[in-house]
This record gives C-alpha cells, sequence and structure tokens, in this order.
C-alpha cells in the first residue's frame, strides 16, 4: 500500500470517528485542536484502525497514556524537560518534534498527535 | 430507581450477539408527556435500550469483572417514530472487544421492519482508578440490570 493509499484510509477513518469533513483532514491537521478529537474518540480511532487495516494495535502503542506519569524530571514548572524530550522521542517514534522543542509547554503535548503520525505508524505496521 | 429498556433476552451468543425485546406501553410514565395523545418512544430511550441490551453482552464477555459503561454513539439514524403497542427487537452484536472498551452494532426493528441502526462505543472503566473512586462493587451491573442478566443467561441455554 502506497503513502497516500494509507492517507487516504485513515482519513477516511477520522471522518467516521470524528463527524469531520473530507476536505478538513490533512497530514497536518492535529487531532485534539484541528479535529475536535476528545479522549473517547481515541479509543475510537485505535480501533477502527485496527479493523480497516487488519492490524492489531497493542494499548499505548500509537497513542501512549501518561507518558510522563507526573515525573519531575520529564516536566518542570509546566514545561518538558530535555529528559522528558528523550522519554517522548522513545515512546513516539512517529511523531514529528521539531515544532515541540521549539516550545515545549506541557500543553503542546496534543499537537503532536496529528493524521501524519497515524500515517507513518501505520506504515511501519504493515511494512 | 427503576431504569429498565428492555423486557427480556430472546437470544444470548456470549461474546458475540444478543437480541432482547422491548414491549412499548401506555402504562409506562414516559408516554404521559411525551406527548399526551401522541405517544413517541423518546429516540434516547430506544438508544438507551440497544446500550443495555450491548452493554449486557459486551459485560458477560468478560465474566462482569469490568465496569462497562456507554461512552460513545459515533452513528445512531431512526428511520420512523415508535409508538405505545409496538414491540420492538433490539439486536447488538460485538464488533471489537478489548481490554479498554468495545464497539457494538445495534439494530432495532418493529416486526420486519427496521427502526433505528446504531454505533455504540463502550469503555471499561479504569479498574484501579474506578476502585478508588466507586470502591470494588461493581455498580453498573447491579440491581434490575443483574435480574435481566438472570434472563439473559437462561436465554442463552438451548431449549
Amino acid at each position: 500500500m502506497t503513502k497516500d493509499e494509507i492517507f487516504g484510509k485513515v482519513a477516511a477513518t477520522l471522518v467516521e470517528a470524528l463527524n469531520v469533513d473530507d476536505d478538513q483532514v490533512k497530514p497536518t491537521s492535529t487531532l485534539q485542536g484541528d479535529l475536535g478529537a476528545e479522549s473517547i474518540d481515541f479509543l475510537d480511532i485505535v480501533f477502527r484502525l485496527e479493523r480497516e487495516f487488519n492490524i492489531k494495535i497493542p494499548r499505548g502503542e500509537l497513542f501512549p497514556e501518561s507518558i510522563f506519569q507526573n515525573d519531575p524530571d520529564f516536566v518542570k514548572d509546566g514545561k518538558v524537560t530535555p529528559k522528558g524530550i528523550a522519554e517522548l522521542e522513545a515512546k513516539m517514534p512517529y511523531a514529528d518534534l521539531a515544532d515541540f522543542k521549539k516550545d515545549s509547554s506541557l500543553e503542546n503535548i496534543g499537537n503532536l498527535f496529528t493524521v501524519e503520525l497515524i500515517v507513518r505508524y501505520i506504515q511501519s505496521k504493515l511494512a | 430507581m427503576r431504569w429498565i429498556w428492555i423486557d427480556r433476552f430472546t437470544e444470548f451468543e456470549s461474546g458475540k450477539k444478543a437480541v432482547s425485546i422491548k414491549n412499548l406501553s401506555m402504562a409506562e410514565d414516559v408516554f404521559a408527556e411525551h406527548f399526551p395523545g401522541y405517544p413517541v418512544m423518546p429516540a434516547p430511550l430506544l438508544l438507551e435500550g440497544l446500550a443495555q441490551t450491548g452493554g449486557i453482552l459486551v459485560g458477560e464477555a468478560n465474566q462482569f469483572r469490568e465496569k462497562v459503561v456507554l461512552a460513545k454513539i459515533p452513528r445512531a439514524r431512526f428511520h420512523r417514530e415508535v409508538f405505545a403497542g409496538e414491540q420492538l427487537t433490539l439486536t447488538a452484536e460485538i464488533l471489537t472487544l478489548r481490554e479498554e472498551g468495545a464497539l457494538v452494532a445495534g439494530r432495532i426493528h418493529s416486526e420486519d421492519e427496521l427502526i433505528v441502526e446504531a454505533e455504540i462505543f463502550f469503555a471499561h472503566l479504569d479498574q484501579a482508578r474506578s476502585g478508588a473512586i466507586f470502591g470494588d462493587r461493581n455498580f453498573v451491573f447491579s440491581g434490575e440490570l443483574k435480574n435481566l442478566v438472570g434472563l439473559a443467561k437462561a436465554a442463552a441455554k438451548p431449549a
């Protein structure tokens, strides 16, 4: 399957799960900010991706839960520390951390969850 | 508090499918106000019936160890209104069942006519955290819902 084909199927899945329009879904779209996803939607998305691509997505592999576990080594004063960024890189190898490194406020973590993240993850699962 | 929107189970295939019946009666309180002279079953209560049918199916699949709660209804379509005097057949089928929750496809028929189609998403409340907040007792499957469970098991036994 080509990357475009994967994107097409992921976009269709997100349209179903999040009730958004087809043209709202772009690779750079953030799930929470742009597409209005809430926590329960993340689980719905995982279920649908499993069925659409016939793969198994172990819990926390695509959308890690409590990445930092309130560990003060990872988060200080609302900002993610360099150690925390290393933890992110380990737990979310498909994420694009370039922008996040410029402004590492904890509240920006949500922006890492993009459509592109899902597409890259699926690509590696299908490889 | 009485909150049972299905009357009995007619089929129960553990982990797969459950079929229940709901008889709509003029005696039900809901028809007094909704609406006087025009007893229409409110759509949310139709969905609640599907959620109870599906929720018991999902709960039973894990021997009622998990607290199964209705989390999201991604899709629901209603083809016509249903009235007091009709008998509804509610069918729930498990599409996906995982540690975190389940996705169920639900349909409601009145005789052979399809009335409602819906997808219902259940979540398993985290055992650790919900234990701390709500205590160990499984508050979801208690009281009347538990009685219905017994009836479900009776429906599962071969005749």
